[in-house]
This record gives C-alpha cells, sequence and structure tokens, in this order.
C-alpha cells in the first residue's frame, strides 16, 4: 500500500494544488484500491466512476488554468453516506424499498461538495436508515471492519468509517443521530464529527429522527475532519432547524492545537461515562486507554477534572423512544405510492393491501421494530409516559450539560464502551446492540458538537478506541483544539501513525 | 343500507323533529389561503394546471426534503384570527397528524394541534329577518391541503369499486386555515339556515380580507357539518354525526336540515346515532355513511420537529390588525347611510347576496344606482338561471364597473353592455376583451350611419315625406330600419338625430 | 408498564401498515416488551415543572418569503413512479375515506 492513498487529505491538497499531482490521478488510485479491497469490505453501495473522473478533471483544467483551487480540499477523493440525495447516483439509504432509487435533487452537502470540487467516488454503505449501530443492518450486506474483517465496523455510517481505514477514500461523510459517526469512528481508528445540531443541513439527508439527525465528517486527521467541516457546514434557508450562525473556525483550531499546547484549558471527565462504579459492560482495554488519553492530555497542560451528568443514565432510554417515534412517522413516507419498492400490486389488491405489503417486504428487522415501538410511543394513552417523558429527560441532561460547561472548556469520556464486535454477535439481542451507542447519545439530545478521535489499539484485543471530546454548542474550535493536540501526542509516544498498525487487506 | 333507501323511509318532519328535539351545530371550514406559494415550499399555489407540474422535492414528500413556512401564509392566519375576534396565541407550533392517505405524501399532515395560533373568538351572524346570531369560534389554525385523485374504471369516477387511482399532487401543501365554531345551540327550526349563514358571513369576512377567493366550487372553501340532536330541554349533548362533501351554501342548509331528520327518526325509534362520517348527495339532498374505519383512528400528533414554533410579537399582530379592510357589517351599515337605504332595501341587497358586491362595484367607480340594478336585476338573473350564488358568477366587481362606464359613455349600449357582460361569464376575458373579441362596439361612426340611412329613408319615401310635413313621431320607423341594418350596434339617439337632419327637421 | 401482547403488536403494525409475519409477531412481542420496559425509567424521572424539549436550540419563527422557487417537471416528479399514467401517480384503488 502506497502513496497517493495513504496520504491525508491536506497533503493530497497540496500536491494537487501544487501541480505535483493530478486530481485524476489521486481519484484513479483510489477507484483502483476500491477495486481491489471493496469486495472484501463492502463500504461502497455504489462507486461514480465517471462522475469521480469528471469532476477531477475539471478541478485539473482549473488548476491548469491558473485559477485558485475552489475550496482547500478541490480534487480530493470522498465517500458520501448513501442517506444523502444525490441527483446523479442511486440514493438506497441501505434499504431494500429504495433499491435503485435516483433522487430528482441533490441534497444541501452534496451541492457544497461539489461546488468545493469535492471529488464524490460514491455512495457509502449503511444500517438502513441509519437505525443501527453495525452496518450489519443494511439491505446491501454488511460492512467489514479493516482491523479485523470478522468484525463490525460499527454503525450506522459503518461504510464512511470502513473506507476510510481501507484507504478507499482520504474522508468522507458520515451522519450521526446516536453516535453513527463516532462509534464507528472509534471502531475503525478514524476521525468522525457530529457538528453542533443545525450546524449541516439537513436538508437533503433522509430523515431517521429529525431532531437528532446530523450530518458531518469523516476523516484520517483531525485537521482534514476540520477541512472537510468547513465546506460542508453554514446556513441554509432550506432548512428551518439550520443555525444562522457563523461556522466555527475549526481548521484554524486544529492546526493551533497541533502545536501541542493546552494550558489554560479545561477538561472534565463524566463520571458516568467512565466505567466504574456505571461501569455496565465497558471492556477493560477500553477504560485503560481512555485513563491513558486523560493522562496524555494532562500533560499537554489542560487541567483535567471530574464532572458528574447525573442525567446521562437516563440519555439510552430516552433516546430510544424518541428517535424511534419520530421515525415512525419519517418514514411512512415509504409506501409505495410515488416510488420505491410495490410488492403486491396484482389490480385487485387495494392502495392500503400494497402498502402494507410492500412496507413489510422492503423494510429490514429493525426498522419495523423501531416503526412499532415509535408507534406505540406516540399512540393515544402512552404519548406522555413515553414521548412526553423522554422530552424532559432531554431537558434534564441538557441541564446537566450546561452545568457542566460552567466548569469546563470540554468534556471527554469513551467513545463507544467496547471494541468493534463480531459480525453476528449482537443481531438478535437489540438492547446489547443499543448499548453501543451509550456515551454519545446525550450530545445528540442536547444538540451539542462531540467527536471521536482514536486513543490507540486496545492493550485487551489490539482493536483500536475512541476518545470522544464534547464541547457546548457552536463551540466545535475548543473540540478540535484538543483533539488535534492529543492526536499529534498520541503519534509522538507511540511513535507512529496508528494507521501503519493497520494489517493489509 | 343505500342514501335513497333512508330517504324514502327513515326520515322524521321537519316539524315533528324541531317540535320534539333541540339540535346542536358544529361547523368545520377549511379555507385555502390565496398565497403566491404553498405553505411550505416556493410552489406555485394556483388551481388546476397540468398533473403534477406545481410540485417540489417537498411537497412530493420526497425522502430528504424538508418544509419552510410561508410567512405570508401565517399573516393571513393572523388576520383570519383577528377578523374573527380571536386570541392569537403568543407562541404556538406545528404538529404531524399520523395516517396513511395516498392522496397525502408523507403520510402524516402537517397541522397544529393543541396549540392553535387563534382561539376563542366569535362571528356575529345576520339572518334573514334581520336578527343577529353570534356564533362561537373555538379555534382556527395552519394546515396544508392533501393532493387529488381521480379514481378510474368501476362506477364512473367513484371511489367505490374503482379499479385504480390517479394522484395529482398540484393541490398537496396548498395553505388552509381550519375554522372550527363552538357548539351553536338554540337555534332550534332556524339551525339549518343559521349553518347557512355562518358560512356565508364566513365567506364574505374572507373574501372582503383578500386572503381566499372562497370558491365553494372549486373547494378553495369547504364546509363538515356536525350535527347532533337533544330531547327538547335536556341540557346533555347527542351523538353526532359528521356530513363532508357540503359544496355549496344551500348544500350546507339542505345537509343540516336532513341530517336532523334522520337522526330524529332514529332517535324516534330508539336507535342510537352512530357517531360517523357522513357524505353529502348533491342530488337528492341526503346523507350517506362512510366506509367505517377497520382500525380505531389515533393520529399519533407530535410537534413537528423539522419546523420551529412561531411565537408572534405583540407588534406584529396590532401591525397586521391595522390592515384589516373594513369588515363586510361595517360596509353594510355604511352603504345603507350613503345610499340611504331602508331596512328593507338593505336587507334584499344582503339576502340576494348583492350588498357586498355592489359597494365594491361603488367602490371600483360606477354610481350606486346603476351598480345595484345591474346586481340586483340582471345578474341575479343569470345567477338565478344557473343556480349558483350570485358572489360565485364568475364576474368581478370592477368588470361590472367597467361595463357600466361603456354604457354611460355610449360606446355600448345597455343591450350590448348585457351581451358583453355575457361574455365575461363565458369566459372570453375582460369587458374590452369580450367587445374586441365579438365586435360589439357601436356605429358611432356617422359617415357609417347615413349611408344605412340613406338606404331607410329611400325604401321608404312616404315616411320621409310624413317627417317633413312635421310628424316627426314617423322616424321611428325609420329608426328602427337603421337599427336592423345596423344590427343593433347603432345608437338609436343619435339615429334619430341624424335622420331628423337628413330631412330638413331641426329635432 | 408494558407487557405488550402479539394482539398488540398486530394492532401496532396495522396502524403502522406493516404486514407482520406470524413469526415476527413472536419475535416483535418479545423484544419490544425487553425493550419498553428497559425505557420505562424515563417516567420515572421528570417532575411536572420540567419542560419537555423538543428543538436542540430554541429559534422561533423561521419563515419564507412568499415566493415562487423552481421545482420539479412533471417527468422528473414521476421519475421514481413504480406506476404512471396521464401525467399522474397510478396507485392501487383506494378504500376508505378521505380525512
Ligand atoms: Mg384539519
Ligand atoms: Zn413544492
Amino acid at each position: 500500500m502506497t502513496e497517493p492513498i495513504t496520504l491525508t487529505a491536506a497533503e493530497l491538497a497540496s500536491r494537487i494544488h501544487a501541480g505535483e499531482v493530478s486530481s485524476v490521478a489521486v481519484t484513479k488510485a483510489h477507484l483502483e484500491r476500491i477495486g481491489e479491497v471493496d469486495k472484501e469490505i463492502n463500504a461502497f453501495l455504489h462507486v461514480d466512476t465517471e462522475g469521480a473522473l469528471a469532476t477531477a478533471e475539471r478541478v485539473d483544467a482549473d488548476i491548469a488554468a491558473g485559477n485558485p483551487p475552489a475550496s482547500p480540499l478541490a480534487g480530493v477523493p470522498l465517500g458520501l453516506k448513501d442517506v444523502l440525495t444525490t441527483s446523479g447516483q442511486p440514493t438506497t439509504c441501505g434499504s431494500r424499498t429504495l433499491e435503485g432509487w435516483i433522487p430528482p435533487y441533490d441534497a444541501t452537502v452534496t451541492r457544497k461538495l461539489a461546488e468545493a470540487g469535492v471529488v464524490v467516488l460514491g455512495k457509502t454503505n449503511m444500517d438502513e436508515f441509519a437505525m443501527g449501530s453495525s452496518t450489519e443492518n443494511s439491505a446491501y450486506g454488511p460492512t467489514a471492519n479493516p482491523w479485523d474483517t470478522t468484525r463490525v465496523p460499527g454503525g450506522s455510517s459503518g461504510g464512511s468509517a470502513a473506507a476510510l481505514a481501507a484507504f478507499e477514500a482520504a474522508m468522507s461523510i458520515g451522519t450521526d443521530t446516536g453516535g453513527s459517526i463516532r462509534q464507528p469512528g472509534a471502531m475503525t481508528g478514524t476521525v468522525g464529527v457530529k457538528p453542533t445540531y443545525g450546524g449541516v443541513s439537513r436538508y437533503g439527508l433522509v430523515a431517521f429522527s429529525s431532531s437528532l439527525d446530523q450530518a458531518g465528517p469523516c476523516a484520517r486527521t483531525v485537521l482534514d475532519a476540520a477541512l472537510l467541516h468547513e465546506i460542508i457546514a453554514g446556513h441554509d434557508p432550506l432548512d428551518s432547524t439550520s443555525l444562522a450562525a457563523p461556522v466555527p473556525p475549526v481548521a484554524a483550531a486544529a492546526r493551533s492545537g497541533a502545536e501541542g499546547d493546552l494550558r489554560g484549558v479545561r477538561v472534565g471527565v463524566v463520571s458516568e461515562l467512565a466505567g466504574g462504579e456505571h461501569g455496565d459492560g465497558y471492556q477493560a482495554g477500553v477504560l485503560r486507554s481512555f485513563s491513558s488519553a486523560v493522562d496524555r492530555l494532562r500533560e499537554l497542560g489542560a487541567e483535567v477534572m471530574e464532572v458528574s451528568c447525573p442525567y446521562f443514565r437516563y440519555a439510552l432510554a430516552a433516546y430510544y423512544l424518541i428517535a424511534p417515534s419520530e421515525c415512525s412517522s419519517n418514514l411512512a413516507r415509504f409506501d409505495a405510492m410515488r416510488y420505491g419498492l410495490r410488492v403486491g400490486d396484482d389490480g385487485s389488491a387495494s392502495a392500503e393491501r400494497v402498502m402494507s405489503r410492500s412496507r413489510e417486504e422492503g423494510f429490514g428487522a429493525e426498522v419495523k421494530r423501531r416503526i412499532i415501538v415509535g408507534t406505540y410511543a406516540l399512540s393515544a394513552g402512552y404519548y406522555d409516559a413515553y414521548y412526553g417523558s423522554a422530552q424532559q429527560v432531554r431537558t434534564l441532561v441538557t441541564r446537566d450539560f450546561n452545568a457542566a460547561y460552567e466548569q469546563v472548556d470540554v468534556l471527554v469520556s469513551p467513545t463507544a464502551p467496547t471494541t468493534a464486535f463480531p459480525i453476528g454477535e449482537r443481531v438478535d439481542d437489540p438492547m446489547a446492540m443499543y448499548r453501543a451507542d451509550l456515551c454519545t447519545i446525550p450530545a445528540n439530545l442536547a444538540g451539542i458538537p462531540a467527536m471521536s478521535v482514536p486513543s490507540g489499539l486496545s492493550d485487551d484485543d489490539g482493536l483500536p478506541v475512541g476518545l470522544q471530546i464534547m464541547a457546548p454548542a457552536l463551540a466545535e474550535d475548543s473540540m478540535y483544539r484538543v483533539a488535534a493536540a492529543y492526536e499529534r501526542a498520541r503519534d509522538e509516544a507511540a511513535g507512529s501513525a496508528l494507521t501503519e498498525h493497520l494489517p493489509q487487506l | 343500507m343505500t342514501a335513497k333507501a333512508e330517504s324514502m323511509s327513515d326520515t322524521m318532519d321537519y316539524e315533528d323533529v324541531v317540535a320534539n328535539f333541540d339540535p346542536v351545530l358544529g361547523l368545520e371550514v377549511h379555507v385555502e389561503l390565496s398565497t403566491a406559494t404553498k405553505m411550505f415550499c416556493g410552489c406555485p399555489n394556483a388551481f388546476g394546471g397540468e398533473p403534477n407540474t406545481h410540485v417540489c422535492p417537498t411537497c412530493l414528500g420526497l425522502p430528504g426534503a424538508l418544509p419552510v413556512v410561508n410567512g405570508t401564509g401565517v399573516e393571513s392566519a393572523i388576520r383570519i384570527g383577528l377578523g374573527l375576534n380571536c386570541e392569537i396565541a403568543p407562541w404556538c407550533r406545528f404538529a404531524r397528524k399520523n395516517y396513511f392517505y395516498p392522496d397525502m405524501p408523507k403520510n402524516f399532515q402537517t397541522s397544529q394541534y393543541d396549540e392553535p395560533i387563534a382561539v376563542n373568538g366569535y362571528l356575529d351572524v345576520e339572518l334573514g329577518d334581520g336578527e343577529t346570531i353570534r356564533v362561537g369560534i373555538e379555534r382556527a389554525h395552519m394546515e396544508e391541503d392533501t393532493g387529488k385523485s381521480s379514481h378510474v374504471g368501476g362506477a364512473t369516477g367513484r371511489i367505490h369499486g374503482a379499479d385504480y387511482s390517479l394522484l395529482d399532487y398540484n393541490r398537496a401543501g396548498v395553505p388552509l386555515i381550519e375554522i372550527v365554531t363552538k357548539p351553536i345551540t338554540g337555534t332550534g327550526r332556524r339551525a339549518p339556515e343559521v349553518a347557512r349563514a355562518y358560512v356565508t358571513a364566513l365567506r364574505d369576512l374572507l373574501r372582503a380580507m383578500g386572503v381566499s377567493d372562497v370558491r365553494m366550487d372549486q373547494g378553495s372553501l369547504r364546509c363538515d357539518a356536525n350535527v347532533s340532536l337533544a330531547p327538547k330541554g335536556s341540557a346533555e349533548f347527542g351523538t353526532r354525526s359528521e356530513t363532508k362533501n357540503v359544496n355549496s351554501l344551500r348544500s350546507v342548509e339542505r345537509a343540516v336540515r336532513y341530517e336532523m331528520t334522520r337522526q330524529a327518526a332514529l332517535l324516534a325509534r330508539g336507535e342510537k346515532v352512530v357517531q360517523e362520517t357522513r357524505h353529502f348527495q348533491e342530488t337528492d339532498g341526503t346523507t350517506s355513511p362512510g366506509r367505517p374505519k377497520e382500525t380505531s383512528e389515533d393520529y399519533r400528533y407530535f410537534p413537528e420537529p423539522d419546523l420551529v414554533p412561531i411565537a408572534p410579537s405583540a407588534a406584529w399582530i396590532e401591525q397586521l390588525r391595522a390592515t384589516l379592510p373594513e369588515l363586510p357589517w361595517e360596509r353594510r351599515k355604511r352603504i345603507q347611510a350613503e345610499w340611504n337605504l331602508t331596512d328593507e332595501e338593505l336587507r334584499d341587497l344582503v339576502n340576494t347576496g348583492a350588498a357586498d358586491l355592489v359597494a365594491a362595484t361603488v367602490d371600483a367607480g360606477a354610481p350606486v344606482d346603476d351598480a345595484r340594478s345591474w346586481w340586483v336585476q340582471y345578474l341575479t338573473e343569470q345567477a338565478n338561471s344557473r343556480e349558483a350564488e350570485l358572489a360565485e358568477l364568475p364576474i368581478t366587481p370592477a368588470q361590472v364597473a367597467r361595463v357600466i362606464e361603456l354604457v354611460a359613455e355610449g360606446t355600448l349600449t345597455t343591450k350590448l353592455g348585457r351581451e358583453v357582460v355575457q361574455g365575461v361569464l363565458a369566459g372570453e376575458g375582460d369587458p374590452d376583451e369580450v367587445i374586441s373579441a365579438r365586435g360589439l362596439e357601436v356605429v358611432s361612426d356617422d359617415s357609417a350611419l347615413t349611408a344605412a340611412i340613406d338606404e331607410a329613408l329611400a325604401a321608404q319615401p312616404d315616411v320621409v315625406d310624413k317627417i317633413r310635413g312635421g310628424k316627426v313621431q314617423a322616424a321611428g320607423a325609420i329608426v328602427g330600419a337603421v337599427m336592423k341594418a345596423t344590427k343593433g350596434q347603432a345608437d338609436a339617439k343619435r339615429v334619430r338625430e341624424l335622420i331628423l337632419e337628413r330631412c330638413g327637421v331641426v329635432g | 408498564m408494558s407487557t405488550i401482547s402479539r394482539d398488540e403488536v398486530a394492532h401496532l403494525a396495522r396502524l403502522a401498515r406493516i404486514d407482520v409475519t406470524e413469526a415476527e409477531l413472536d419475535t416483535f412481542a418479545g423484544q419490544l416488551d425487553v425493550i419498553l420496559d428497559s425505557m420505562a425509567k424515563v417516567s420515572e424521572v421528570a417532575g411536572d415543572d420540567v419542560p419537555p424539549m423538543t428543538h436542540a436550540a430554541d429559534v422561533t419563527n423561521v419563515f419564507r418569503e412568499d415566493v415562487p422557487r423552481p421545482g420539479l417537471s412533471q417527468q422528473q416528479a414521476l421519475s421514481g413512479a413504480p406506476a404512471a399514467e396521464d401525467g399522474r401517480f397510478k396507485v392501487p384503488r383506494i378504500l376508505g375515506e378521505e380525512q
């Protein structure tokens, strides 16, 4: 495995913009890599060779003509989660019901990537409609974890994360409703960022849980994630919940963080997410990796203290009521009338019958399970006890965060309680699967930004572990700064970049 | 059992109904706003059009698309609330009403549930005899319209027994305001009349505010009538039925009356009224039950997470209040004074539905008397012959005012004026367009006339002698001949003058 | 609070327009019980004084100008349709009533 696919997005961009290598060459190298390894990894559901090369050629022509690059990442190849609409390519959301559906419009994120000259290689695999923590719920087969292909890459953005670890793309876009960017980042040894809710437009993001969904950048380095973050973020009048606020200067924060000085930064360790007395199902190696990461932050000059967020222990329960409730309504539109799979239309069956047949065959078990749970939680007589109470818990979790941020600048925890688990291990045990989101869910409930940066390999199974860093709303820059500083210290201590330990595929 | 069978046997004589029962009404009106765009997307809000050409990812419910609220729609909702004397909520939200139906692209309707934008108002309604009844308004809330389904095969376009259906989503997402009355009690035998008068008053109000074109025939104003009966004197409400598909003012009255007689018959037989949705049949004036739902309705309302709350500031509300036009009943008081009409004259104007139209025509520059006579006489005849409401005639006060102007300046005779109005009613465009299209100009060019006159004179030398002999009135025969020759397009007064000139007589 | 019966699952599936199989009824009934039991604890936490949170940021009055925006052509609109006729979406016969 050699350059250019091993280079970071920032390195690729500078060489492409300097004319040292063409975007076409870089794009071809990644397409070849996909050809070689994706049979094994299954990170991509669709590869758009023509579209990718066409974009690359435009970027090269631009540079040859002496024009400034359209963006700091113009010409760099990316994998786009298949939950964002693309007018040129199918958008399936990992579901059978949307097999072959080509949207007549582009998501705002898709449009921004195009305007930035980013080369979209194709659409990445995911849990069906982003419902899952392992990418096993894809109708098109699970994605394998490049660190151990018998294990899951996490989910739901498993394809986007695995594509990075397998060097099939230099960067990718994921979406995060309860941890779907950060948890796969942790399990594949890559960086994943969930921006502040409203920081990135949801227009064209096929909704799972509208009040929690957020698209964000995935990359192999903190700086790459920051550069991509600045391209996709920003106010969008097509999304009523999009924030009319400037994008935090995350790239600058990542660069200054890389100077390795965290003096004056107050870091809070969330007791409720640090194992110990609350350590239900935390892997020992994960907790050891976490505490050494915290030591590292101390060495960088950060002031570390423990903070308690008592209501976090109700976050998982609240999430698994709110998300299914909203999904039961969001997914009602998949009824076989206007688009999508239609089954049983024999000319005599009623529309209602055809809807029910088509939804039965078009949706996988987890999606049906959540639709039914949500239908229950919203139905008359149960609303207050379930959906209503869950929304109150959301308030309490948010108050916990607000109180914590009066004492500290960022909060940290493990990103996930365990490392990547074997494919098939949890498919029949929903609760075990849901617990993979234990540490990531609170940030979604409160709408605050959070990211996962690799904290090395677990000493008990040699698999990647993630350090979660959470910041106040729209304070992404402080989060990126800490992540960049830690990333550098980590590699210096290890004497090598984490990715160098990846097994050959 | 079919509606027909019902209408035959299963109703009670109306006099017996009102002798034994107290009716309770609840009226639910849906009105389509006449905004430029839909409620949650930028698609044109236009009636008709090629199917599925006023659509976008949002109003088609495509995966990933999101709604954004039309600010003008909210302003209209607030103005309607103010016009109905409602309290405007300082904070309110949209909610999702979840149910599956193919004409609804998202399979939920974006509506308002327990937090409507306007609550607790009233509308004063004047009945035929001048008595005024105050109808309480429970709420007015914002929501979106559905698409249109047409049913193919089977019983000719009826939903039942159709082979398949075709869907057009041009109407999906059009802004609707749902206006719900409080229970209307104590109206006794006048219940049907009150129902009609309420919808009429509401329609006039909305038209005056210019927020909707309130065309019941086009479905931009739709009424559902809830009717229940209570044994005379009992405080307890009976079980109600909800009658839909009531598409004209006349139907509102008929539907309420029919439901009263049907329910009374049931109760008299000791049977129960079923709480159900029924459909009104224009043809025989009966109602028939809708198909019972196999699953009990549970709309699973919850706050719309894709939209943020609406919090109208007091300043904004006052600003909108200032834009309220002169309300119909105020305008009527004014015109009665200005045109010094007796109460009876005014009521006739009101009852023919002409008052506001006449006033609008006067505002458009026509003299009061001309405006009154055109609307109360000729146009009322036209409406009656079409069994339509005067206001539903496809002609605007401005167009009528233009015709009056053209007649006054002699460009048209009254006869031609009526022909022009016919053209407008036939959808041939504005009066001036009709005139040029039908070539209805009065022949005022004398040279063209003199030719016709000379012919007529030559044809009737004896009459000419009479005229020269001073029998001026004999000119009538010549005038008639000329008018005939010019197909009535000549101005008779002018023709007469010219004839007398030609005969050397000074008229 | 929740022991969710097979029949209840069947009813919910009907409400959600999903034709669950007999086998699914059994698995879902079991799994929903476990899930809802572990979720039920949310009702114990918050008192009435705690307001529900439906939006992450408390923004209000986000409106659009009432100005038309280009939408989709008829052909684009129908591009994903399982069946179409005369510029309309063709769907199986509709039972039941408009709401
Ligand atoms: Mg309604
Ligand atoms: Zn639209």
